[in-house]
């Protein structure tokens, strides 16, 4: 039915859906792009005045500014590589066939059903804390001095706790593809002499490389973000330790108050993340078309 | 060489006896195939042998070795399986050369074997094609090109041809035949499909229920079959069987004539009955008669043979040709 009438139809239907789009994305852009022009500060009101590009120059040369992209990279790989490969090792063993195999799933899938702010608090309190943590209970056991995770390295510990929040979210989806693997295929590469290695290297990972390049764009995507984490454990510190580009920009806004420096910044993260989301794309595009 | 032989083979799967016993011998150069309906342990069987699944009691021999507790790869057997398996990422040419870098064959010595073997099954044009891009009977190729690459003891197939079309089959079923005469390899061959076992086979298997009801060459199952089972399952149309008086009158429980020994006319004859569906294949017709007191039968005449739904036809079974069978389903000879 791809009838003029239909089409023309079909356009005024989506019409209010776009323009609902549109107002939302393009607004909020607009006024960042035209507060990062101004020198905006919350502690002076009525005294905005035009800057030009000058909290351009002045967030780009922050010191911090490095650190933050840095640390973001460091956050997205790190937590990408633990969650993949844990993920796999995961999911191979839970494909096993074993006694109460959905009781544990059920908890596999448990960390990611917690909500940020609470998992970092009990991760902060429960296991890094170098007087009540566990860790330090276990490593006074075998008569080790406790190590202060959040102290001495913040950026691991943040790394380490946002991968277990999202391992169970690798290990799923990489579940279910390790179970879609045709038995017979398997079955074929042990007749044609492969063991449990080589079965593992040219038959299970070439089946799993779609799953996985799933697993890297979404996990990407709010790895890039990371906030609640950071704020609850180490407020980006010690100094700027562990602060990323989205930290970053809160400090400037509501810590600094600074609203013309944090629309800068917003603006660089967005172009920072549109440059990952180009090489990413490119990256998924080969694999889900092969 | 390629000699296979199973002694008091039993397979369990919980409480349930999936093959209870079985004693089989597979010769060098052999053609077997095992027939039987679905859910008669037929594909169990070749996995015991291929040693994909653990035989529960019994030996397994592979060319004059004990190969019972040996993993799969060790037997010296190949598969081609149902669904063909074929690796859907690697392209023809790395599916059949699989099997020799498993066993870490030179690079050089790999090259030409799989050059011969697409050679052998004009597969020399698909080199670098992924499986996904190949027709049902290229890919049935494939998977046999991985299976001979290695040059086997005997080649294993389960049921390789049920996934392909009609006309397909007829000709794959032909070209494995001639692979046969060429390699001089033992092959067994696992199907429902009577036809296939007939056409193909130097000896049949004919299994039920985890039993074998009779071994033999084609031939000789179809002209003496050992008991109801194997005389109903060989034959196509299906033999006709009469029980009760018209039986009894041939010192039998039940007697068995086949639609093409059966005579027809349309003036006289032993029994007389009305044509019910009749089937014109054009060499042939198969006549659906219900006869007078005996109930529905087959007969197979030749295509000149006129006769219309509804039409008065007498039947008479060939006398050399009748097989009788006592109570229990065994053959009176």
């Amino acid at each position: 039915m791809a009838t003029l009438h239909t089409r023309s139809a079909a356009r005024l239907m989506i019409a209010p859906s776009v323009l609902l789009l549109l107002a939302w994305m393009v607004v909020p852009l607009a006024l960042t792009v035209y507060f990062s022009l101004l020198r905006y500060n919350l502690l002076m009101p009525g005294m905005e005045e035009f800057a030009g590009l000058s909290n351009y120059t002045y967030f780009l040369t922050d010191p911090a500014f490095f650190q933050a992209v840095f640390n973001t990279l460091a956050i997205v790989l790190g937590v990408l590589f633990i969650t993949v490969v844990g993920g796999i090792g995961l999911a191979l063993l839970l494909d096993q066939p074993m006694f109460g195999q959905g009781i544990v799933r059920i908890l596999v899938i448990a960390p990611f059903l917690i909500m940020p702010t609470v998992a970092a608090l009990v991760w902060k309190n429960m296991f890094m804390n170098p007087v009540n943590g566990l860790f330090a209970w276990l490593a006074k056991l075998v008569g080790l001095q406790p190590f202060d995770f959040l102290a001495n390295a913040p950026l691991f510990s943040i790394i380490l706790i946002v991968a277990w929040q999202w391992l169970p979210f690798a290990t799923l989806i990489l579940l279910t593809a390790l179970q879609s693997l045709d038995e017979e295929q398997k079955e074929a590469a042990q007749m044609d002499g492969a063991g449990a290695l080589s079965r593992f290297i040219y038959l299970v990972l070439p089946h799993l490389s779609r799953a996985i390049t799933v697993v890297i764009l979404i996990q990407t995507i709010f790895l890039l973000s990371v906030f609640a984490e950071i704020l609850v454990t180490t407020n980006g510190g010690p100094g700027t330790q562990s602060t990323n580009l989205t930290f970053l920009v809160y400090a400037q806004a509501l810590l600094q108050f600074d609203v013309g420096g944090a629309s800068a910044g917003g603006i660089i993260a967005v172009i920072l993340a549109n440059i990952v989301a180009f090489f990413l794309m490119r990256m998924i595009g080969k694999t889900l078309e092969a | 060489m390629g000699s296979i032989t199973l002694k008091n083979v039993s397979k369990v799967f919980g409480a349930h006896a999936v093959i209870p016993s079985i004693d089989l011998d597979i010769n060098d150069g052999e053609f077997v195939v095992f027939v039987g309906p679905s859910g008669c342990g037929k594909s169990t069987l070749l996995r015991l042998i291929a040693g994909l699944e653990d035989v529960s009691d019994g030996t397994i021999v592979i060319d004059g070795k004990n190969a019972t507790e040996l993993p799969p790869a060790k037997r010296g057997l190949s598969m081609v399986f149902q669904s063909y398996a074929l690796y859907p990422h690697m392209s023809v040419r790395a599916n059949i050369a699989f099997p020799l870098k498993m066993a870490g064959e030179d690079k050089v010595v790999i090259d030409k074997k799989v050059a011969d073997a697409a050679r052998v099954l004009n597969l020399t044009d698909y080199l670098d094609r992924k499986p996904r891009q190949l027709s049902g009977g290229q890919r049935q190729r494939v998977a046999i090109g991985r299976a001979i690459v290695r040059q086997p003891e005997a080649f294993l197939f389960d049921e390789p041809l049920s996934n392909l079309d009609a006309a397909l089959r007829v000709n794959m079923r032909l070209e494995i035949s001639q692979l046969h005469q060429q390699l001089k390899t033992t092959m067994v061959y696992v199907t429902h499909d009577q036809v296939e076992a007939m056409t193909m086979a130097d000896k049949i298997v004919v299994l039920n229920r985890g039993r074998i009801e009779q071994v033999g060459s084609p031939l000789e199952l179809y002209h003496r079959p050992n008991n109801l089972f194997v005389a109903g399952f060989i034959g196509s149309p299906k033999m006709n069987f009469i029980s009760g008086g018209q039986a009894a009158s041939h010192q039998a429980h039940t007697i068995g004539v086949r639609p093409e020994h059966l005579v027809l006319s349309k003036d006289h004859g032993t029994w007389q009955g009305t044509v019910g569906v009749a089937e014109h294949l054009g060499s042939d017709t198969f006549l659906h008669v219900n006869a007078d007191g005996i109930g529905t039968m087959t007969a197979r005449v030749s295509g000149d043979f006129a006769v219309t739904h509804g039409d008065r036809v007498f039947l008479t079974p060939d006398p050399q040709r009748l097989h009788k069978f006592d109570e229990k389903g065994l053959a009176i000879r």
